[in-house]
């Protein structure tokens, strides 16, 4: 019963992931797709912890922390690059 | 004991599957990128913190450890993921993608109008 549920969870974060591509795939605006991924990145989070719950070890949950940190990196970059047009500035002359 | 704490972490775990299925019909069914990152950045958020959660809980009560790089993710999701929504919303309005056409107000356009007259 209790692996049952755990499938089944599974089952509905990966339908849901598939919702995310479709809106990154298609997503009019490029902050569209960036929330998408972003989004996609989070799921990932609870997949991970379900499935190592269902290998019954706890060998996978750096890989939580890590994605955690990952998704959040990349969409900081990603929305500084969108708003100023670079993500590390150089010039020092303002 | 076990039974009970199985079924709690069930529950929980099934609760933040389904708040993450509630995201994906928000992401797909809203109209303009603002609603869409309303939509995302909060249920999707809550939906793994309660995955999280339950894992916590399983490797705790039913392994007997207490996990702590679980509870930093947990943390770490929490802080971060409404910071991460901010900035792109941000983003989104500084780079003029459009409001939905049947918004009604938009006060930051205002404001910016207000400041640009005043030089």
């Amino acid at each position: 019963m209790f692996e049952t549920i755990l499938t089944v969870s599974l089952l509905i974060l990966a339908i849901s992931t598939l919702a995310f591509v479709y809106r990154v795939v298609k997503g009019p605006t490029t902050p569209d797709r960036v929330i998408a991924l972003d989004a996609i990145g989070i799921n990932l989070i609870g997949m991970t912890g379900i499935i190592s719950i269902l290998l019954d070890t706890d060998a996978f949950l750096s890989v939580i922390l890590l994605l955690g940190v990952l998704a959040f990196i990349g969409t900081v970059a990603f929305s500084k690059f969108l708003e100023k047009g670079e993500i590390i500035e150089n010039d020092r002359d303002q | 004991m076990t039974e009970i704490s199985k079924i709690i972490i069930g529950y929980l775990i099934l609760q933040g599957a389904f708040l993450s299925i509630v995201a994906a019909v928000g992401l797909i069914r809203l109209p303009d990128p603002y609603t869409r990152n309303h939509a995302a950045s909060k249920s999707a958020t809550l939906g793994t913190i309660s995955v999280l959660l339950g894992v916590f809980l399983f490797f705790w009560i039913i392994d007997g450890q207490i996990n702590s790089r679980v509870l930093l993710g947990i943390i770490f999701v929490f802080m971060t993921a409404p910071v991460a929504g901010h900035l792109i919303g941000r983003a989104a309005y500084n780079t003029g993608v459009p409001l939905w056409e049947r918004s009604i107000q938009d006060d930051l356009k205002k404001a910016r109008e207000r400041e640009k007259s005043r030089g």
